[in-house]
């Protein structure tokens, strides 16, 4: 028997949804490698942030959500701090991928008449606690049962992990190193104007591609920063987010943790050189009533530069095979046809497990991305949209963002929001 | 009692309860692989699950299978993140598909295993070795004891066989 309800091209139900949900808040700390505060402390101040952004206060959320991998504070010890009472929250395990599928989660649980805002953190000291790359705590856990298959082999670091993927892209579609190094190069060039990052130095192809190895095909300057640092962002209806203090970022569709078959180990189902992207954008596109095409800004999760193409690919804003022509082509910089994170993302604004991507992209649609170009006399920048270095950040006529979230190559969430159309 | 053993100074354990991987890797320290075959779909998996993913049948039997097969992708590491393996870089990690089953039950699917290469005496493979294998090298399967009754396969190049003239390797070297 097969259900009717879960055949693959039954995406409808959720587009009633479109447009009824919104981020109203959003809020960092530093992006830094040393932080020097518990990750609670950070969650805190992460919150607050969001808080003071949306002009809400404790009494205003009472649902809250997180996200970790064993290395961060539960959701009502910092509620606590905050004098936030909770109706509802979790703490969900996971890493990548969480952001957009949390907020997913976020408009069911409101929706539910569970709770009637929630607050979405990631509190983590990836450079001075847990290290991301997998060095210190991550090597030090016991290897048991089914990880003997990989752990066993040294294969267990992300960049390990998805290597045979981006290996397999080059070897199908003859992709070339230098062809992804340049998502680094135009993530370098976004964070350049960005004072917030923690890596502000614009880099060339031949530093990406003349950095030291890591693991084939990834240079040092092909992977991710490790920075400690909390993101928060605000959820609620569409209706409440219109009487907080910065125009609301309108959700209109959402697809989260969507998996390519055999999540056990994904290998075992090519092609493997295709990403959960190719699953997820059926259920992306068709609830939001849009397309690739339609979009002005993307947020391609660039845990590794690799992982930005595959899934801009995937999600149909090129042809399969063709990612290394469309990142190197300059259209994924500010001032081409689709900007990429424009914060400089993870290659160099800070690693956030792809919160600091959903806020980027919230700024981008309320027109305050900026943080360089002169103040006008309503208060507000004027954009000079010049992008050179130290410059403007904020895209002209942002209208549609969207995010992609990557876990790894066999999973993967994805979100698209749009600006209040009232 | 659970099967604990010390592998390059890294703990591996195999809970009790774990009956898929106890019975694997007790299969490979007698020198055999064998692969779990659904009973009623006749599809052989790994790894080791609970279920056959083609019909949820639960039923199965370990069957031998011939540990011979093709590099699909690979894994060369130069920096090492586990401590065991601060002094074995550079180390290859091969995705290997295997001969039997390669393109069923649908067009791209394949049993692929995963292993280091060795050398046929089961050590780490020299970096002038690393340098020849690839995409497309043809690999066989040799066993490597972790503790009594509990060895892990890994691959090693197989000189009998037909290999490309050269194998798909990463540009840079």
């Amino acid at each position: 028997m097969t259900l009717a309800s879960v055949s693959e091209f039954d995406a409808d139900s959720p587009k009633f949804l479109r447009g009824k949900y919104a981020i109203c808040g959003i809020g960092e700390t530093t992006y830094r490698r040393g932080s020097e505060e518990s990750t609670r402390n950070l969650a805190t101040w992460a919150i607050k942030n969001a808080m003071d952004d949306a002009g809400i206060g404790p009494s205003d959320i009472d649902g809250m959500l997180s996200y970790s991998g064993n290395d961060s504070v539960h959701a009502p010890w910092v509620a606590g701090d905050l004098g936030i009472r909770l109706n509802f929250y979790m703490d969900v395990h996971g890493g990548g991928s969480s952001t957009e599928a949390l907020i997913g989660i976020a408009i069911g649980v409101i929706e539910a008449g569970m709770c009637k805002t929630v607050a979405i953190y990631r509190a983590m000291n990836g450079y001075s606690q847990v290290r991301i790359g997998g060095t210190g705590a991550r090597s030090a856990v016991p290897i048991v049962g089914d990880q003997i298959h990989n752990r066993a082999y040294g294969w267990q670091s992300a960049g390990q992990m998805f290597a045979p993927t981006f290996l397999r892209h080059m070897y199908d579609y003859g992709t070339t190193p230098e062809q992804v190094a340049a998502v680094k190069v135009a993530h370098s060039k976004h964070a350049s104007n960005n004072p917030k990052a923690y890596y502000k130095n614009r880099v060339t192809i031949e530093d990406v591609v003349n950095s030291r190895i890591i693991c084939k095909p990834l240079h040092l300057l092909d992977c991710c920063v490790e920075t400690d640092n909390a993101t928060c962002i605000i959820v609620t209806r569409i209706d409440r987010a219109r009487d907080c203090k910065n125009p609301p970022a309108v959700i209109q569709s959402v697809v989260g943790r969507c998996c390519k078959p055999r999540s056990d180990m994904h290998y075992q189902h090519g092609p493997i050189s295709t990403v959960a992207g190719h699953y997820a954008k059926n259920i992306l596109w068709p609830n939001a009533g849009l397309g690739p095409e339609d979009v002005d800004v993307t947020g391609s999760y660039d845990a590794f530069t690799f992982t930005t193409m595959l899934q801009l690919e995937d999600y149909g804003f090129c042809k399969k095979g063709e990612g290394g022509d469309y990142v190197s082509s300059g259209a994924i910089e500010l001032g081409g046809m689709r900007p990429n994170n424009t914060s400089g993302g993870h290659l160099c604004e800070g690693y956030t497990h792809g919160m600091n991507m959903v806020i980027e992209n919230t700024r981008q649609l309320r027109g305050e991305v900026d943080d360089s170009c002169p103040v006008g006399p309503d208060g507000k920048r004027q954009h000079t949209h010049d992008y050179s270095e130290g410059g403007c950040r904020q895209v002209k006529d942002v209208e549609v963002t969207a995010n992609l979230g990557w876990a790894m190559p066999g999973t993967g969430s994805a979100m698209v929001m749009a600006k209040d159309s009232r | 009692m659970p099967i604990i053993g010390e592998y390059m100074g890294m703990a591996l354990t195999i809970d009790d309860q774990d009956k898929e991987n106890r019975e694997f890797f007790s299969w490979c320290a007698a020198g055999e692989f064998r692969l779990q075959r659904g009973k009623k779909s006749g599809l052989l998996r790994y790894p080791p699950t609970t279920a056959c993913p083609w019909t949820t049948d639960r039923d199965y039997d370990w069957v031998p299978v011939e540990g011979k097969g093709t590099v699909h992708s690979y894994v060369e590491v130069h920096h090492p993140i586990q401590p065991a393996f601060r002094d074995k870089v550079p180390y290859m990690i091969l995705l290997v598909d295997l001969d039997i089953q390669k393109g069923e039950p649908s067009e791209h699917e394949a049993i692929r295993v995963a292993g280091n290469l060795v050398s046929p005496d089961g050590e780490f493979a020299a970096p002038e070795i690393i340098k020849s294998v690839g995409i497309g090298t043809r690999v066989r399967m040799v066993f490597k004891e972790v503790t009594e009754g509990f060895s892990l396969p890994h691959w090693t190049i197989d000189l009998d066989a037909n290999q490309p003239d050269s194998p798909w390797r990463y540009p840079q070297e």
